[in-house]
């Protein structure tokens, strides 16, 4: 099962180093990783998507805890969470199908960020779900590069 | 008042409390060698190789409860202590590692004895430090010092460029540390208490398996007030030795893959498992789904994540075992006897001593046993080196106090012994501190011998020699149909000429009937090491023991 998590951490060199390989020595599965200061800039935040059980994440959260340099660290279930996630595609466009991918653009809000001759680039944000399925569309026409930020995400309402 | 970074660095180590430190110098450290020949208030002990640095200062901290400090230099200094901040790391042990690095400018080129060490010693470390201003150094001696003994304990690196040992600052070293990071709780929550003291007035077959923790939290007292008080049976890890007198009745020894038969017999039937400073180690629990089935599950420990990582807990209490231990106390009730229980353990003892068979060849558990009794009254220490050495050591020695059991548990290091007993023997001058140790492990960090010599270290390495790398033979014997691949060191060298030429005493034992003498003559010479080689039974195996993959009830006895 996936989970979220937000990792508040000092903001001082090496961390994202001891945070990576926290979990790549421990064998926990990073599907994605963002990481930005904060509104606090002696801080940063570290959204981390993993792949586990219960008791995978409970294991992740207390070793993240023991880092010295790790302040907080929550788990992020969907429902009480807003997420996002920002995606650069570069889809293969001719004359024929530039109408029709502009369409796909125009529904999933998309902005188009490059125009080429042979190529379109497009700009997606948004929860997972909508993200991969404007990818899954654009697919047919071809995918020459693309490009994922990784999720982020912020616990709803007043809380954190 | 203006102090280079060196001078503040020694300042600071000092107003920590720092009496001594094991290091070695080289380039990048010249200056803190420089600062060191005009303040000599902290004594240096120059070792022969930063193992042996890292190990002294690991096996004074084990033997005084305070603070192990090493010191090398940049690259392959830095690159020799890691076996030993690996070995403090995995045995929770308070040390600090400081570490010399290439200047500032010449950091991330390629430089002349540059290492990442602040990278390297990451997954092997508590916390580490790389040094980019001097001012920050009074400041980050204090919070090293903090993290390394608080919370659980273990090593932290400082890596120190040379141009902040040379540049001047208005040193000023801080009263109180702040790391909002980092606050480890210590009071165990009082709802998991109260939980915890109903399964132990409920429990008809309670079992306390204790370990490092307890000796790290001086807890061995509360411990053996709760065991008295409830009537509960106590096993210990490798690590928690002395943390429960082995000469008490409610003692059942080791337990683990070679444990007695009577402590994993008792661990296998318990209804209650109370773990105090564990950590479900593999080499305890064997096979893990079927270890302590019946059991429900204490578990105690300073550090959460220890929780629930190996097994399921089912009450589990984050905290300062001590404090935790004390809160039990005031909860539990009156004397439970645990009749049928005790009945039950005393009978698996009558029927599953340890023992071994005397034969016309010298018996490494009669070397150990009579080693213990020659020392009685007298305030003992024992280091041991990694493999059958430890194990026979760990089994027939029976230790009744706390940090006299000096052993290196997580990380299983072959050549830990001789250069701990060193840093032991400074660290408790007074104290008849002796080295069990193997053909093989001797070898790895003999060089030890020289800083002994050199400052008339009466240690006794009492090498228990079957010329075999002995754990991995017998494991070739019991499960590799007896291959006794590259297991065999009957060319070794002479290691009485050895120790002879360090300006060790040394000498052969070959005969049972010499033993006695031996020890006795050892125990006698003061002024320098002793190295006694005795020649021991070759194929001689360490029983109980659970073959790896099996549940801990199911040992080959012998």
């Amino acid at each position: 099962m996936k989970h979220t998590i937000s990792v508040i951490v000092e903001n001082k060199p090496g961390v994202l180093s001891r945070v990576s390989g926290l979990f790549s020595r421990r064998g926990f599965n990073i599907e994605s990783l963002a990481v930005g200061t904060t509104e606090d800039p002696t801080m940063s935040r570290m959204t981390i998507v993993v792949e586990g059980d219960e008791s995978d994440l409970e294991q992740i959260i207390k070793q993240l805890y023991k880092l010295i340099d790790t302040l907080r660290v929550f788990d992020l279930p969907p429902a009480e969470a807003v997420e996002s996630e920002l995606v650069l595609v570069k889809v293969a466009a001719n004359e024929k199908n530039r109408q029709e991918i502009t369409q796909i653009a125009e529904i999933y809000r998309a902005k188009i960020v490059d125009v080429a001759e042979t190529s379109l680039t497009l700009e997606l944000t948004g929860e997972e779900s909508k993200v991969e399925g404007a990818i899954k569309l654009l697919a047919k026409f071809g995918i020459k590069e693309l490009v994922r930020t990784g999720k982020i995400a912020l616990q709803r309402g007043s809380a954190g | 008042m203006e102090l280079t970074g060196a001078q503040a660095l020694l300042e600071s180590l000092h107003r920590e409390g720092v009496e001594i430190i094991f290091g070695y110098p080289g380039g990048v450290v010249l200056p803190l060698y420089d600062a060191m020949y005009a303040d000599k208030r902290i004594k240096h002990i120059l070792v022969r190789h930063e193992q042996g640095a890292a190990h002294a200062a690991d096996g004074y901290a084990r033997a005084t409860g305070k603070v192990g400090v090493c010191l090398a230099t940049s690259g392959p200094g830095a690159t020799n202590l890691t076996t030993g901040i690996a070995n403090a790391h995995m045995d929770s042990i308070p040390l600090i590692a400081i570490t010399g690095q290439v200047a500032t400018p010449l950091l991330g080129r390629d430089s002349f004895q540059e290492a990442d060490v602040t990278g390297i010693t990451m997954p092997i470390s508590k916390h580490s430090y790389l040094i980019k201003k001097t001012e920050d150094l009074p400041r980050i001696v204090k919070e090293a010092f903090h993290i390394a003994r608080t919370g659980r304990p273990g090593p932290v690196v400082i890596d120190i460029p040379k141009d902040i040992f040379v540049n001047k600052i208005d040193y000023k070293y801080p009263d109180k540390v702040n790391i909002p990071s980092y606050r480890p709780s210590t009071e165990g929550h009082p709802k998991q208490i109260n939980l915890a003291a109903k399964a132990i007035q409920a429990a008809k077959k309670p079992v306390l398996y204790i370990g490092g923790g307890v000796i790290s939290a001086n807890a061995s007292k509360e411990l053996m007030e709760l065991a008295e008080k409830c009537n509960i049976p106590v096993t210990v890890t490798l690590m928690g030795i002395g943390g429960f007198p082995a000469s008490h009745e409610l003692s059942l020894g080791m337990l683990g893959m070679h444990g007695t038969a009577y402590a994993n017999y008792a661990v296998t039937e318990c209804d209650l498992l109370i773990g105090v400073g564990v950590r479900f180690d593999d080499r305890v629990t064997g096979h893990i789904a079927r270890f302590a089935p019946n059991a429900r599950i204490i578990h105690a420990d300073i550090d959460p994540a220890e929780v629930g990582k190996n097994v399921r807990v089912d009450i589990p209490i984050v905290g300062d075992v001590k404090k935790v231990l004390q809160a039990l106390l005031a909860k539990v009730g009156p004397k439970e006897k645990h009749e049928q229980w005790n009945e039950q353990i005393a009978e698996w003892k009558k029927k599953y001593p340890l023992a071994y068979k005397m034969d016309g060849e010298i018996k490494p558990q009669y070397v150990i046993e009579q080693t213990r009794e020659l020392a009685k009254g007298r305030d003992t220490i024992i280091v041991t080196e990694v493999g059958q050495n430890q194990m026979w050591a760990a089994l027939f020695y029976r230790f009744d106090k706390p940090r006299t059991w000096l052993s290196s548990g997580g990380l299983g290091t072959m050549g830990f012994g001789l250069p701990a007993a060193n840093g032991a023997q400074f660290g408790r001058p007074e104290a008849l501190v002796i080295d069990f140790a193997g053909d093989g492990s001797i070898q790895m960090n003999i060089q030890e011998l020289t800083t002994a010599v050199n400052n008339r270290l009466p240690v006794k390495i009492f090498v228990l020699n079957n010329c075999f790398l002995g754990m991995v033979r017998q494991w070739q014997e019991l499960i590799y149909d007896r291959h006794y691949s590259h297991t065999n060191l009957c060319n070794n060298p002479d290691l009485v000429k050895i120790a002879e030429a360090y300006g060790a005493a040394a000498w052969r034992v070959t005969k049972p009937e010499e033993v006695r003498a031996a020890i006795e003559k050892a125990y006698a010479i003061n002024d320098r090491p002793v190295l006694v080689d005795f020649v021991i039974a070759k194929e001689e195996n360490v029983f109980p023991f659970v073959p790896p993959g099996q549940a801990i009830n199911e040992m080959i006895i012998d």
